[in-house]
């Protein structure tokens, strides 16, 4: 075991975690541990661009972007920090451009700016161009633009280091951060970073369902290693699925589609959105989108032998207009499902894409131990943390913002904490929980397969608590999580060397995925209501009286070892949008 | 809308035609033996299906210790960069049914970086030679308070090599490269092209004076296997071409 001391770590290298190096780095010693190289984060998978009300083509302004990000999210949103969101994104769209990134330019020379769902001028009267973009790689340009500017900072990375616990100390009855323990992939070795504040920004849990644009390694391991050492994990329920995932492999494929003219069609033809989203049609919010289409799908108007997906038109479109804006997304077609998106149109249906909730927050990033106590020294960032700008429903284009301004948020909080904090103790045996994981994974003998468990689980989670969800489904989905969480205690690898064991790790992965859907499920069942992207057919209306509140979810350790999640709930912050009824 | 041609593709995936194939993979790992071996596995799998859905059946079902890099599984992380029947290419970006399956299908890890394990190599020297080319923006005077102007067609100029993802399938192609390791590579010029000629950048003389070091880009051979080794179908062997003009002319 090794010990390593800075100021500040920071766990996950994708967009947040990068925005977050860049400020802190300039202000402390910092260690970046990353289980990927920086460059292989799926912030670069994002197509459709960031928004940012810089009105650049047409009239536009942030308290719109505010109302919409409000509205968006169902009302479930912190208005306070959908009002930082809005406000900061024009700033940070222009840091990122003085950075580098090759935005597309209009005539003129500026940022170009398209359209995207759920963006309206005033209020909701007509679609908005609000979304900066690079083609439909915009992800892919912020992740290189932040790389290239972490390696002009002289940023350190640990590349390949997976953090598998959080380190607390209670000093004075205050639990604070005292750093965390990571699993070094060349050698096998155990690292523990004593640090002043560390900071998570290591993304998303989407492989816990089976149809996912999430990469096979966003396994909500910094959820997992946060929950496990009590801290709540907020809004777990609340999970975006995307509505233009190439069908059955999940891949995403742009709402930029759709901002481009891209039109929606079920197996006669017919512009479905229409029907559901008078306004906005096929530029709806995603979970509107989403619920659209499986409508059309259960009603038999599906296409293809099964009836099991829709189209994405994009056929009327000149190919020079695809070639220029959606190269990428073309291209996907093209290469998995040999179409010729100029000619014929694209078989898609939903794919889980984002989680809203995760680590709660506050707008600085500080992490909370509940709904109001911060966690001296441990802050957030990105699609692991809850600030809660998305509410019950993200709006595209603000994710790529959200990194952005709260990992430069969380990266001047942290490295301003470490310059003032005193250093906090390490735990007595700080690396005994990972070395005990580790062994025990690495000797067992059971005869549970990790990639047969993953496989139930992701089938169990598509059935029961995707886009549909019912009473009976997720307690379907809890009581197979639960056998599933047994089972993986019997789990045994193959691989038993110290050596790149990509083997051991996706076993420590899935366990990590296990807890975290736990979360998901139980959530769910007790929101007995339809709120944005969780929707429940036994109680399809939005119940503000009872139900206009932030999940918070911990674990519970009984006296005789069982585990449970306890829920508790937060108020949300409401400033100057009262609730209504949300139509597109 | 035009008239769905979706039925023949929608009828082949309902057949759903299991075929199959023998990956040969090249195994190597240390902490067992110093030599690398050819192993042979028989997988069934959809012609349609991906070389890397073929890797993941052989780890998760036969055998776990199959070692190899891969994330996002649809070509833009650039993990999984291996030399598939001789040949640089992404795992996950390559269709079974595009590379012959009636022959063994030959995986090796990419050439010219030391090997780590199975399919797993050293990225350090690969990502050391992109970080020597200064390979962010550098700007002089005051920043102004919008963002720079920057024309359609000066945007276009570099819109190729922005596209790059560093999964180092140009670099490990390149027979220059394999025979001497200190040769920047492909990649790394791509990167210092995408700055040299963004009309915002005020370093391209100093990137210019890097590459024209005794292992920069005169040591190129314009042998074009970097451009068809290129996923993401960068003209990789142009943009060297434009950096060896650059250093002639001092235009760009």
């Amino acid at each position: 075991m090794k010990i390593h001391k800075y100021d500040t770590v920071i766990v996950g290298a994708g967009g947040a975690g990068m925005r977050a190096a860049i400020e802190s780095t300039k202000r402390s010693r910092t260690a970046v541990l990353t289980k990927l190289y920086p460059t292989r984060s799926h912030t670069g998978a994002a197509q459709g661009g960031m928004a940012a009300a810089l009105a650049n083509v047409e009239e536009d302004n942030w308290e719109w972007h505010t109302f919409d990000t409000v509205k968006g999210g169902d009302y479930l949103v912190d208005q306070d920090a959908a009002e930082i969101l809005a406000k900061e994104a024009i700033d940070a769209v222009l840091d990122l451009e003085k950075m580098g990134l090759p935005f597309n330019r209009t005539p003129q020379g500026t940022i170009d700016q398209r359209r995207f769902g759920g963006h309206s001028r005033n209020h909701g009267e007509a679609p908005v161009r609000r979304s900066c973009y690079a083609a439909d790689r915009t992800g892919h340009m912020i992740l290189q633009t932040l790389y290239q500017n972490c390696v002009k900072e002289g940023v350190e990375f640990f590349n390949e280091f997976y953090v598998l616990d959080q380190l607390i100390t209670e000093v004075d009855g205050v639990r604070k951060s005292a750093g965390v323990v990571a699993y070094e992939l060349a050698t096998g070795e155990i690292h523990v970073f004593q640090a002043k504040s560390v900071i998570y920004a290591s993304g998303g849990t989407g492989k816990f369902f089976k149809v996912t644009s999430n990469a096979h390694t966003l396994t909500g391991d910094g959820q997992a290693a946060c929950y496990r050492r009590g801290l709540p994990l907020e809004d777990m329920e609340f999970f975006q699925f995307h509505p233009t995932g190439i069908w059955r492999m999940g891949i995403l494929l742009t709402e930029g589609a759709r901002g481009e003219g891209g039109i929606l069609r079920n197996k006669d033809g017919e512009r479905f959105m229409e029907k559901y989203a008078p306004v906005m049609k096929d530029l709806a919010s995603r979970d509107v989108v989403s619920r659209s289409i499986y409508t059309e799908i259960r009603e038999g108007r599906g296409c293809g032998p099964e009836g099991d997906h829709v189209y994405l038109d994009l056929t009327h479109l000149p190919p020079e207009q695809l070639d220029a804006k959606l190269p990428d997304i073309t291209e996907f077609a093209r290469t998995y499902l040999g179409i010729e998106p100029y000619t014929d149109p694209i078989p898609i249906q939903p794919t889980a894409h984002y989680a809203m909730g995760g680590i709660p927050t506050n707008v600085e990033g500080e992490v909370l131990a509940d709904n109001t106590t911060v966690v001296p020294g441990l802050y957030a960032a990105g699609e692991v943390a809850c600030v809660s700008v998305h509410g019950a429903n993200r709006l595209g284009t603000n994710s790529l913002l959200d990194i952005n301004v709260f990992g430069k948020r969380a990266g001047i909080a942290a490295a301003e904490y470490s310059a003032k904090a005193d250093w906090v103790e390490l735990p007595e045996n700080p690396a005994a929980f990972v070395e005990e994981q580790v062994e025990r994974l690495r000797n067992s003998t059971g005869g549970e397969r990790v990639a047969e468990l993953r496989r139930e689980l992701q089938e169990t989670m598509d059935a029961n608590v995707m886009v549909f969800r019912t009473e009976q489904t997720i307690k379907t989905a809890v009581e197979k999580i639960a056998e599933l969480r047994a089972r993986y205690k019997n789990v045994s690898v193959q691989d038993k060397g110290k050596r790149f064991n990509t083997d051991l790790l996706e076993a420590v992965e899935l366990g990590n995925l296990l807890d975290l859907a736990e979360v998901m499920a139980v959530s769910a069942l007790a929101r007995k209501e339809s709120r944005g992207g969780h929707y429940r057919e036994d109680f399809p209306n939005r119940d503000d009286v009872n139900f206009m509140r932030h999940t918070m979810a911990y674990r519970e350790v009984g006296a005789d070892g069982t585990e449970t999640v306890r829920l508790d709930y937060k108020p949300v912050v409401q400033t100057r949008y009262q609730p209504m009824e949300r139509k597109y | 809308m035009a008239t769905p041609t979706m039925d023949k593709v929608e009828a082949e995936a309902v057949s759903s035609p299991y075929i199959t194939v023998t990956f040969r993979i090249r195994r190597f790992n240390p902490e067992i033996s110093d030599a690398a071996v050819w192993e042979d596995f028989q997988i069934e799998i959809d012609p349609k299906e991906r070389v890397l859905d073929g890797l993941h059946k052989i780890k998760w079902d036969v055998d776990g210790s199959l070692t190899f890099r891969r994330s996002c599984a649809h070509g833009i992380c650039g993990s999984d960069a291996m030399r598939i029947n001789g040949k640089n290419r992404l795992a996950c970006k390559t269709l079974i049914k595009d590379i012959n399956p009636d022959k063994p299908i030959t995986i090796e890890a990419i050439k010219g970086l030391t090997v780590l394990k199975d399919l797993v190599v050293d990225m350090e020297p690969f990502f050391q030679a992109y970080r020597d080319v200064m390979p962010f923006l550098v700007t002089k005077g005051n920043e102004p308070t919008r963002e720079r102007l920057q024309s359609a067609e000066d945007r276009e100029r570099f819109d190729d090599t922005t596209k790059c993802i560093l999964c180092a399938a140009c670099t490990s192609s390149c027979p220059v490269f394999w025979n001497d390791g200190q040769y920047f590579g492909p990649a790394a010029i791509v990167n210092a092209h995408r700055f040299i000629f963004d009309s915002r950048d005020e370093a391209g003389e100093q990137r210019l004076e890097i590459l024209n070091d005794k292992d920069g880009v005169w040591r190129c051979r314009t042998t074009f296997n970097c451009t068809d080794a290129c996923p993401r179908g960068i003209e990789v062997t142009k943009a060297i071409q434009e950096v060896k003009r650059a250093l002639i002319t001092r235009r760009f």
